[in-house]
């Protein structure tokens, strides 16, 4: 034993080859084998790939920091799955990268928003949150309507997530210009808020 | 352990595991075997650093040592107890998804003579009740005021609902049937076919039929055209249709407004909008309850007027 703590002590490759190994066993059980788990790894029935017009929404959820107040993730409790419906599981979230759980929450959680309120009701509270719901304080988007998409944006982030495992055709980046064409950021906000959850929505 | 991709998962896992637990033991175990006899110094380790720096081999504290052993056993308990090394279930059978059925069950059957009793009452009885009332409250602020506001006047596009003025009708059998299978309503553009000043010629019959101030030579003009399109949905003299949504026009409440430019608006770009369907989501107590309180809202008589 002692030669060892002299051999390390004495031998900076050593400590540091030695740390990496100790620090490392925490990973290899916890992270590591989520890589090789079915509930991790596929999608759950029900769960598609965003559409473009959905994907450029997201795209600018993640631009405004939506996620700053907005969690994505409804835990196993009662009181949350009573408020927002099925608790949120992992098969969900296989495509979003990155995900959007979250833990914050001065707004309500967004997993399961979808189909919730009517695209009207996300148009006017995107306008002015106020307008339908007098005590909020989210900021109002307004400048989200006047912002027409681009579709190439939206080609370089499908061919991005496509590197990285979502199962973009060729087929649906070629046709993703056109299904933006003349669309709004709004538009494509309230596509992809509508989609949240929609898998278990009404599982109880 | 089927949710792996192959076998090796579980075993790979539940090796590292036990190796660490035993290394860490060994290691705690050799390095606290020595104790120190009172009174004696330890010895220095025998390297120098710096030509004057040096380690006594001193053993560890006791306490420290102590709560290290004491964090390993917690270590091995826990594994037999809960499903931490995958090839082992753990003795209580414990999961997340389990622990939240139980929560949720105790929780619903502890609610269920609760709800069971408002379900054999109807809905005007549970409006009347103190006790639903303050359930439907409950719901009410978590499901609906998104859209119809805390205070149940709702906003524009969303109805108010304590006017006892009904798109779809206000009867309790109506009520229950909005809240469980939503409701979607729709009017169509009509600024491409009546063109500008035709759609305000016809906002302004509008405005007439409304009782309000309008331009008489417009609102003549405008006539011909309410009665052959318009009154397909909202009847000839504007009355408006519950069976269809469509919205009376001659009493005082507008749901997008009443001033020529938003009448305008309307018959220009058309509006739709939809509640969502509630009844799979929230269950036919839950539904019940929400209705009963919905009804209490614009007929305050007896119990539940009390309890406003």
């Amino acid at each position: 034993m002692e030669k060892i703590q002299k051999l390390i002590e004495e031998h900076v490759g050593y400590l540091i080859v030695l740390t990496i190994l100790i620090i490392s066993v925490a990973g290899l059980v916890e992270i590591v084998p989520l890589m090789f788990q079915k509930s991790t790894t596929e999608a759950i029935p029900g769960v598609k790939p965003y559409n473009a017009l959905q994907l450029a929404g997201r795209d600018v959820y993640l631009r405004e920091g939506c996620y700053n107040c907005h969690s994505q993730m409804i835990r196993p409790f009662r009181a949350e799955v009573e408020r927002y419906g099925h608790y949120s599981v992992a098969g969900e979230s296989v495509y979003d990268h990155p995900f959007q759980w979250g833990s914050k929450r001065t707004g309500p959680d967004l997993a399961r928003v979808g189909g919730r309120y009517s695209d009207e009701w996300h148009r006017v509270h995107l306008m002015n949150p106020r307008d339908v719901v007098p005590e909020s304080n989210m900021p109002a988007f307004w400048w989200l309507a006047n912002n027409k998409l681009e579709g190439s944006r939206v080609v370089a982030s499908m061919t991005a997530l496509r590197k990285v495992g979502v199962p973009y055709t060729d087929g649906d980046i070629k046709d993703a210009p056109a299904a933006v064409e003349g669309k709004t950021e709004m538009d494509a906000v309230i596509a992809y808020l509508q989609g949240l959850g929609l898998a278990l929505k009404n599982v109880r | 352990m089927e949710d792996f991709s192959s076998g090796f998962w579980g075993i790979y896992i539940a090796a590292i595991v036990v190796i660490s637990l035993a290394g860490l033991l060994y290691l705690l175990r050799s390095q606290s075997v020595v104790k120190l006899p009172k009174g004696q110094k330890a010895d220095v380790t025998g390297h120098k650093w710096d030509d004057d720096l040096e380690e006594y081999n001193n053993p560890l504290p006791r306490w420290w040592m102590w709560l290290f052993y004491l964090t390993i056993f917690f270590a091995i308990g826990y594994l037999v107890l809960y499903p931490g090394l995958v090839v082992w279930k753990g003795s209580n059978n414990w999961t997340a998804a389990g622990q939240f059925k139980q929560e949720r069950d105790k929780k619903d059957a502890e609610i269920k003579p609760l709800y069971d009793k408002f379900m054999q009452q109807d809905v005007v009885a549970v409006s009347k009740s103190t006790e639903a009332r303050e359930i439907g409250q409950r719901l009410f602020m978590t499901y609906c005021i998104q859209c119809h506001g805390s205070d149940a006047h709702g906003a524009k596009g969303f109805p108010n609902l304590t006017d006892d003025d009904w798109l779809y009708g206000g009867s309790p059998e109506k009520i229950v049937e909005t809240i469980s299978n939503g409701r979607g309503g729709q009017m169509p553009a009509f600024g491409a076919q009546f063109g500008e000043e035709g759609v305000k010629d016809v906002a302004n019959h509008v405005l007439k039929i409304a009782g309000k101030k309008f331009d008489a030579e417009r609102a003549t003009r405008g006539e011909a055209n309410f009665k052959t399109v318009c009154a397909a949905c909202h009847g000839p003299d504007g009355k408006g249709n519950q069976a269809i949504g469509a919205p009376n026009l001659t009493d005082k409440t507008w749901l997008y407004g009443g001033s020529e430019t938003t009448i305008i608006e309307t018959i220009t770009n058309g509006r739709k909008n939809y509640m969502p369907a509630w009844k799979e989501f929230l269950g036919d107590a839950k539904v019940h309850l929400l209705a009963g309180y919905v009804y209490g809202l614009s007929h305050q008589e007896g119990e539940a007027a009390k309890a406003k």
